[in-house]
């Protein structure tokens, strides 16, 4: 295996998420797509860093595990709250800020 | 004597800052008061520091630095020699005169307070012009007068146009109308813009000098003219004229003169006598040694003045708006002033400017006096017999008529003669014939002044007037003007003495049967200007048949010789139109097209790019996704092209 593969691999989940942010309507389901690109930056990070022998690649994907994990606890927590008030997640019925 | 120095220079200051923090309160005496003793106190120094002067002391200060950078140094610093103490004393004693006489005049103004500010300022510009060692203080005097004749000529700046109607009795440009100008306004922006014009030129002489030079102290400027270039000193010597010629109301910058007669009276008589126009002939006389070494320079200043003597002498003739007669003496006694100044006798244009001021100060100042008792009543015609209600006024005004005639030996015939001594003995006989001639009509329509004011028939009955002679105290404050219009020409020799030290002595010779003979000769032409008056005025009670007034030179002369429509339609309009061009076309379609296209261009990208707000999250997510995309082609495209 080659770092081509990986970054291959960490692109292609990056797409993949990319197209779940764009196309999906439901906030719990931006979060997984969100959470999908993330974890493709990490695997580049880890990657590079095993392939050039510097672990600072390696440290750097894990802040962004814990960043990502305290994001989520209180994303989730925004999320609950705002299906108690609307009754809904669907970002078609989300729409306050007009311009 | 440094002491005295300040205290005559900066009390009027004193008493103008006091004056201005009542500027907008209802009249209180005490402004008045206070501004009439600063003053007072200032001519009193004045009068010790002439003193001082005459035994040759001279009083030369360094107040404080002004623009110390690198080579440039230019102090605030003031001297008192013999030239600037007569002008200082001369300024002061008018000025105070005039202050006192204000209370009486300015009684019932509700702009008192504001109007013995100005006043007060107006001293202090001058003092500054006059006591300045270099030319940067002189010009910030210069412009201090300016603007304090500016603020003075439009003190009465709520008065509306009149109207330019073509009818030679009403229309502003006539001098037969009883209005000086179109509006006191109008005639203070004149003044103003008329005097920024000709301070250019000065302005650009004094930067000629210390171009070439590297200094503005009038004795470093002084010793080391000669070293210049003639051509370079030509230069100088023009511009400074200019600049002379526009405060000075020299011909083509006088039509503000007569036209500034829209302010009160005793403005009048500052601007005349004492703060104003003698401004130019100062500094002609201050800049001396560079005005002799170019005496091509002199000739044309020489040949100026008697033309604008004989221009503005002729005006006053048919004339019927009283202040307006008055200020073409004005304009003619500059004139003598400048011919003797042009032809290298400075002391005598000094000394015949001392003797104007006393004179026609009180003459404006008795003229106050009879507008006052008629209700501001300009007009001669309408008047008539008023010696007989205003006896003490007539007499004053009387006497200064015969000094400004120049009759001995009243003050005006002292200076007067002497100006025609040294147009004769400088061999310029065209100039003496012009000033000869000049003579005579300044005693004819001074005294036609006379007798259509004080004498013959009442007219004023018909039209409602109830003169009254004015306050005692307005009376004294023109007595001590009077008196020294009679007498002030009898110090001709120890003022010879005291300021040939500093200026150039007379270089003419007539022999004694020569001058005797100019003296019999001009006396005999100034009688006869006076007799003439006197005795047609009694057998015809006026001047001019009527049809004499349907004459071309009668009205070339009622309507100032067409100089006001010259500049009413070639200055002017042409201006006016240029500007509403430059408004219409110029301003409006190009500066403002684009001002205005690049702020509509920003205002539609807003309102044009805000339908990307869709208020839908998913919407922007794929608009951040375009620009994240736009964004990586970018730094690709940029990275392969290093």
């Amino acid at each position: 295996m080659i770092l081509n593969d990986y970054l291959i691999l960490s692109a292609i989940l990056f797409c993949i998420g990319l197209i779940g942010v764009i196309r999906r309507k439901n906030l719990l389901m931006l979060f997984f797509a969100s959470e999908i690109m993330l974890n493709a930056v990490n695997i580049g990070l880890a990657a590079i860093s095993k392939f050039h022998g510097d672990l600072s690649g390696q440290m750097f994907a894990f802040f962004i595990i814990a960043v990502a994990a305290s994001e989520v606890a209180i994303g989730l927590g925004l999320l609950i709250l705002t299906y108690k008030r609307k009754n809904s997640l669907s970002l078609d019925n989300l729409q306050s800020m007009g311009g | 004597m440094e002491k005295l120095l300040y205290i005559a220079l900066f009390a009027p200051l004193v008493g103008s800052l006091f004056a201005a923090m009542y500027g907008n309160t209802p009249k209180k005496l005490i402004t008045g008061l206070f501004t009439s003793t600063m003053l007072g106190l200032s001519m009193i120094a004045s009068l010790i520091l002439l003193f001082w002067t005459m035994t040759g002391n001279v009083v030369h200060v360094r107040m404080l630095d002004w623009i110390v950078i690198g080579g440039v140094d230019v102090p605030f610093g003031f001297i008192v020699d013999q030239v600037s103490a007569v002008m200082m004393v001369v300024v002061t004693i008018v000025s105070t005169m005039v202050h006192i006489h204000s209370i009486g005049y300015m009684d019932h103004d509700r702009s008192f307070n504001r109007f013995f500010s100005y006043l007060s300022a107006f001293v202090f510009s001058m003092m500054i012009l006059v006591m300045s060692d270099n030319f940067l203080g002189l010009f910030i005097g210069w412009e201090g007068v300016g603007l304090c004749s500016w603020l003075l000529i439009g003190f009465w700046y709520h008065k509306g146009d009149k109207p330019l109607v073509k009818d030679i009795h009403n229309s502003p440009f006539s001098t037969l109308s009883p209005h000086s100008s179109i509006s006191p306004a109008f005639a203070a922006n004149e003044a103003f813009i008329t005097n920024r014009v000709a301070d250019l030129g000065m302005l650009v002489g004094i930067f000629i000098i210390y171009w070439n030079l590297g200094t503005f102290q009038y004795d470093e400027v002084f010793a080391n003219i000669g070293s210049l270039s003639t051509t370079t000193i030509v230069a100088i010597a023009i511009f400074l004229f200019i600049g002379a010629m526009g405060k000075s109301a020299q011909f083509p910058f006088n039509q503000w003169l007569a036209n500034a007669m829209e302010g009160p009276t005793p403005v009048s008589a500052l601007i005349h006598a004492a703060t104003m126009v003698t401004a130019g002939v100062y500094l002609v006389i201050r800049a001396n040694e560079i005005f002799t070494i170019v005496p091509e320079v002199g000739m044309f200043i020489a040949g100026l003045g008697a033309f604008v003597a004989i221009f503005a002498a002729s005006q006053a003739l048919v004339a019927t708006n009283m202040k307006k007669i008055i200020a073409f003496s004005t304009l003619s006694q500059l004139g003598y002033m400048f011919v003797a100044a042009g032809l290298g006798a400075y002391w005598v244009a000094l000394f015949h400017l001392a003797m104007h001021a006393f004179f026609k100060s009180v003459l404006f100042l008795g003229a106050g006096n009879v507008m006052h008792a008629m209700n501001d009543e300009i007009n001669i015609k309408k008047m008539g017999g008023l010696f007989k209600h205003m006896p003490k006024t007539g007499t004053i005004m009387i006497i200064a008529s015969i000094a400004l005639a120049g009759i001995f030996p009243l003050a005006g015939f002292f200076s007067k003669d002497l100006i025609l001594e040294v147009a004769f003995g400088t061999h310029s006989y065209i100039i003496w014939g012009v000033l000869w001639l000049t003579a005579g009509l300044t005693a004819f329509y001074s005294f036609r002044l006379i007798m259509y004011v004080f004498f013959g028939k009442e007219k004023y009955h018909e039209y409602g007037y109830h003169p009254h002679e004015t306050y005692g105290f307005v009376i004294a404050a023109m007595a001590p003007l009077a008196i020294l219009s009679i007498v002030a020409g009898w110090t001709k020799g120890s003022y010879v003495h005291m300021i040939t030290d500093v200026l150039p002595p007379l270089n003419i010779h007539l022999d004694s049967s020569t001058a005797w003979t100019l003296i019999v000769i001009t006396t005999a032409i100034v009688i006869a200007g006076i007799a003439l008056a006197v005795f047609k005025y009694r057998k015809n009670n006026s001047y001019f048949g009527e049809q004499m007034k349907d004459r071309f030179c009668y009205k070339l002369l009622a309507n100032q010789y067409y100089m006001p429509h010259f500049f009413e339609n070639v200055v002017l309009k042409p201006y006016l139109a240029m500007s509403r061009f430059s408004w219409k076309e110029i301003d409006l379609k190009i500066v403002d097209t684009i001002v205005d296209a690049i702020a509509k261009s920003i205002y539609s990208t807003g309102s044009e790019g805000r339908v990307i707000q869709t208020r839908n999250l998913s919407t922007a997510l794929r608009w951040m996704a375009a620009g994240l995309l736009v964004l990586v082609v970018l730094s690709i495209l940029l990275v392969s092209y290093k």
